[in-house]
């Protein structure tokens, strides 16, 4: 029989592949399907998203100069990294939801399985989402669809890291950074997944995670003019005309999805159009 | 000159001047300097600081790739720093290099600047490493060419080998180029100095030698403004108020990016010299990218939204 006293993870945000805690010092009681106290996580403020999309904007440079094969091997590595950790991403999920731990280990197995679908699709969605175009002189036309910048996303409720790895992979795979806001009630298996990140070669700043309250940060990110692009899957349908306007002022394009899809990959890209003349 | 009565030019008033000075506490000054910096400046406290600090700005291109295109560029944003809001105030100062001093003033006439002056950096900035006659050429050549104000650096070699009256003389000298036409400022490069008596000292020296000004830094070197460095010259600053009755102005310069770092720096200047020096002419902030960011707050106080830097000017 030991004394040992146990020593607990404290559940902070990911910022900038740090791990701060919230600037306004709040943090916020989970608690297990049964109602029993399990972590004290960060509620994230207004503040620190601004201060995510300031991280998120530094770093998208870098991450869209980063060729499509280098950012489909980083894809991969965070799935290896995931793998490597299954037993405990498996235990807090079970601990958290009360799902059993054969549902726990499928969401998992899904979710490491998604990372590498996406890891796929790096170098080759620039050739399902781009074109060569048929034009009326003696020139190339090509349409290349490029990332759009920061993005925001929201992520669902449930599952919590398989819907947050949803929301993600496909904004990133195109050469986007991002800030999630992970789901309220389960946020543990996001945080813990931020450590998966920060050992993938993933270069600070493309991924950021709060966690916190969807009421509280969601319209922040829907008027903030850094902001290009809107996640809002994990958002209720009845939010979503609200968060739309308020994202009216800098036209930031917002979407939804239900599904794994490269729809998702190709919603968050924009497309240039290249002309070039014709040599004899 | 009389040096208001504090030394009479001699190496051995200026020894027995410097040498009663009182040490600085190097633990406590930066104790108080970071207990200072956790003050919360909030609503119309945080609009009125915005604002004030963007009159105190001392908009600065310090570049060898400067052109004459850049630094137009930059006296337009001087006089109006957001071309879509015109509450924004003007600028303190522009601040550029001696052979640009012609262009920014040509400018800032022709676009309806004529409030906002030129600093000049001289005396062979950012090293200091010249003849005295090339440094009064140097001076007289920037004075010549309209700056109303110069920001000299002081010789950082002969103040840490202790011929203190060689960088005394030096000032007196550059003071005397300067006459009434234009304000001095002297830079000390506090981040050579090494230690916060040694900024003690150069303070006192700078002062009594007839600058109008203490500049911290050339903002080529690293450390520069930092909190503890400005308290204890605007300490030096209060203490010679004291002994002789006349305001002396500081401006930090160098690594003040943020709207954070410089409310952080009024709050130093009220709480150590009082609110007489929360003014343009007593206190001045050296800066580029600084004015982006106060206009960014600014922006976000009157729209309750972040804004994003695709809406300022980049230069």
């Amino acid at each position: 029989m030991s004394n040992r006293i146990d020593v607990k993870k404290t559940y902070k945000l990911y910022i900038n592949g740090a791990f701060p805690r919230s600037e306004s010092g709040r943090t916020y009681e989970v608690k297990n399907a049964k109602g029993v106290f399990v972590a004290n996580p960060c509620l994230a403020s207004r503040k620190d998203l601004r201060d995510a999309v300031v991280a998120a904007r530094a770093a998208h440079a870098g991450w869209n100069k980063v060729t499509a094969y280098n950012r489909g091997q980083i894809l991969y590595r965070i799935a290896e990294m995931l793998e490597g950790r299954r037993g405990q991403f498996v235990e807090e999920i079970v601990n958290v939801t009360g799902v059993s731990k054969v549902k726990a280990d499928k969401e998992v197995t899904d979710s490491i399985d998604r990372l590498v679908w996406y890891a796929g699709w790096t170098d080759k969605i620039a050739s399902l989402a781009g074109s060569t175009n048929p034009v009326a002189g003696p020139f190339y036309n090509f349409t290349i669809p490029e990332s759009m910048g920061v993005v925001a996303a929201i992520a669902p409720e449930t599952p919590s890291l398989l819907g947050l790895i949803d929301v993600i992979a496909p904004i990133i795979t195109s050469g986007n950074t991002v800030v999630v806001l992970a789901s309220t009630k389960a946020p543990l298996s996001a945080m813990t997944f931020a450590e998966v990140l920060a050992t993938s070669d993933l270069p600070a700043g493309v991924i950021n995670i709060l966690t916190g309250k969807k009421d509280e940060i969601a319209p922040w990110m829907a008027s903030h003019m850094d902001i290009d692009a809107l996640d809002i899957s994990g958002l209720p349908a009845k939010k979503h005309a609200e968060i739309k306007v308020a994202g009216a002022e800098n036209l930031k394009r917002i979407h939804s999805f239900k599904s794994a899809d490269p729809g998702r990959i190709i919603a968050f890209m924009e497309a240039k159009t290249v002309w070039h003349p014709i040599g004899l | 000159m009389s040096f208001y009565g504090l030394v009479d030019g001699s190496d051995a008033s200026l020894k027995s001047y410097l040498g009663n000075l009182s040490g600085v506490d190097q633990v406590g000054a930066e104790a108080r300097a970071a207990m200072l910096a956790t003050r919360s400046i909030k609503t119309t406290s945080k609009r009125w600081a915005i604002d004030t600090a963007i009159t105190m700005v001392d908009l600065t291109t310090l570049e060898g790739a400067d052109t004459p295109g850049k630094v137009k560029a930059l006296c337009t944003k001087a006089v109006r720093p957001d071309p879509t809001d015109s509450t924004v105030p003007s600028v303190g100062a522009v601040c550029v290099y001696n052979d640009m001093v012609a262009v920014a003033r040509t400018h800032l006439d022709l676009i309806g600047g004529q409030h906002v002056p030129v600093a000049a950096v001289s005396t062979a900035f950012p090293s200091g490493r010249a003849s005295m006659p090339v440094k009064i050429q140097d001076t007289q050549d920037a004075i010549d060419a309209g700056a109303a104000e110069i920001d000299m650096v002081i010789d950082r070699g002969a103040f840490l080998a202790g011929r203190y009256i060689d960088v005394f003389n030096e000032i007196v000298q550059i003071r005397e180029v300067c006459g009434d036409k234009a304000h001095l400022k002297v830079i000390f490069e506090t981040g050579e100095l090494v230690t916060y008596d040694n900024v003690r000292k150069a303070s006192f020296l700078a002062m009594a030698a007839g600058a109008d000004f203490i500049k911290t830094s050339t903002g080529k070197v690293a450390p520069a403004a930092t909190p503890p460095v400005v308290l204890v010259m605007l300490e030096a600053v209060r203490d010679f108020y004291e002994m002789t009755q006349v305001r002396i102005g500081v401006k930090p310069a160098g690594g003040i990016r943020n709207t954070k770092d410089a409310i952080k720096q009024l709050v130093l200047v009220n709480e150590t010299v009082g609110p007489d020096w929360l003014n343009p002419k007593l206190f001045r902030i050296g800066a580029s990218a600084l004015l982006n960011d106060l206009l960014m707050q600014r922006m976000k106080m009157d729209d309750g939204y972040y804004t994003s830097p695709q809406y300022v000017t980049m230069d």
